[in-house]
């Protein structure tokens, strides 16, 4: 542990954080596959440490480890905040190698692939228990009452961590952040594309002000 | 004569509350894992629902079993001391394997789902 993660939990960085809110986050990015998590991921950083934390591809389960990139600091006029972001796997309640033989994978590959994608659902879930917020990405282009969705925000919920939507893939033309607003309009939704970086202001502003915020954690 | 089909079991509120977080979520894989789907007339909580994706990774072997469809309506809070101490009532939720059941549409007052032909056991 480094030091200034000894500091961040020790009792005075506990107590400072709760006087002026939270400095540092470990965010997490969080969803189903394919909705652009890592594509969100590599905006993020290379916006602002000109790095990319993975590769993207159009074949679901391209992330099967969570990767982590550390003290990516976001600005936003005088205020800023210093993340941690962690890109998990795709969250799903099903993987079955013969989707990606329809993406050219001959099936040893497939096969390997699907028990990748299997150990890391597993993974992503456990990393809810180590990060401050989520970065909770949506398809706009997609119904958004899926059972993965409402699963992840109601163990947000209980959990008491700070989420935001990002209601990802605006640039495509059938997509619809109005649609996600209305179904969980307990949440800030931000609508964006992680590809062009449209209205990527606005979600850093939001991340800011929501990751920021004094707030107590309830344990699991 | 053995009727051929698909069995879908209505679960008791009773009966679910009989059984612990982990004896509810290995009878749900080991129903679901014989081809039957699952009505829960008490759904899960937000941390059983994520036990139960854990344990359906860690149970997919690829060839028989590749997964869950699982439907509900997100926990509610009722009533005033509910609302007070933040306890939630979790509500019915339909669960069967993926090659089986599939959603095809739902909203925050409807969940549609199809049985798949030819799947049953």
């Amino acid at each position: 542990m480094g030091l200034l993660d000894r500091f961040r939990f020790s009792s005075l960085g506990r107590f400072l954080e709760k006087i002026f809110g939270r400095r540092h986050a470990r965010i997490g990015i969080y969803g189903p596959p394919n909705v652009g998590k890592t594509t969100l991921a590599n905006r993020i950083a290379r916006d602002w440490s000109g790095e990319i934390v993975g590769s993207v591809s159009d074949i679901p389960h391209e992330t099967r480890r969570a990767r982590a990139k550390s003290n990516i600091r976001i600005e936003n006029g005088n205020s800023s905040l210093i993340m941690d972001i962690v890109d998990t796997p795709g969250i799903t309640t099903k993987v079955d190698f013969r989707d990606f033989l329809n993406y050219g994978l001959d099936e040893e590959e497939a096969r390997r692939r699907a028990k990748e994608a299997t150990e890391g659902v597993i993974e992503a879930i456990r990393w809810l228990d180590d990060v401050d917020g989520v970065l909770l990405v949506m398809d706009s282009t997609q119904d958004p009452f899926t059972q993965v969705n409402v699963t992840i925000l109601g163990n947000l919920e209980a959990r008491n961590l700070p989420v935001i939507i990002a209601a990802n893939k605006i640039d495509l033309e059938e997509a619809s952040p109005a649609t996600l607003k209305s179904a969980f309009p307990q949440h800030p939704v931000v609508p964006v594309s992680a590809l062009t970086g449209h209205n990527m202001d606005m979600l850093y502003s939001k991340m800011i002000e929501h990751f920021g915020k004094k707030r107590r954690r309830r344990s699991k | 004569m053995k009727v051929k089909g698909v069995t879908v079991d209505l679960i008791s509120r009773s009966k679910l509350e009989e059984l612990t977080s982990s004896e509810k979520i290995d009878f749900i894989i080991g129903e679901v894992k014989k081809g039957k789907i699952l009505i829960l007339e008490m759904g899960l909580t937000a941390d059983e629902q994520a036990d139960l994706i854990k344990k359906t990774m860690s149970t997919i072997d690829h060839d028989t079993f590749i997964g869950i469809e699982m439907e509900g309506y997100p926990e509610e809070k009722v009533g005033f001391f509910h609302r007070l101490f933040g306890i939630r009532r979790s509500r019915i939720t339909v669960i069967g394997p993926a090659n089986l059941l599939k959603t095809i549409r739902r909203d925050d007052q409807v969940i549609e789902t199809i049985i798949i032909p030819g799947k049953g056991v």
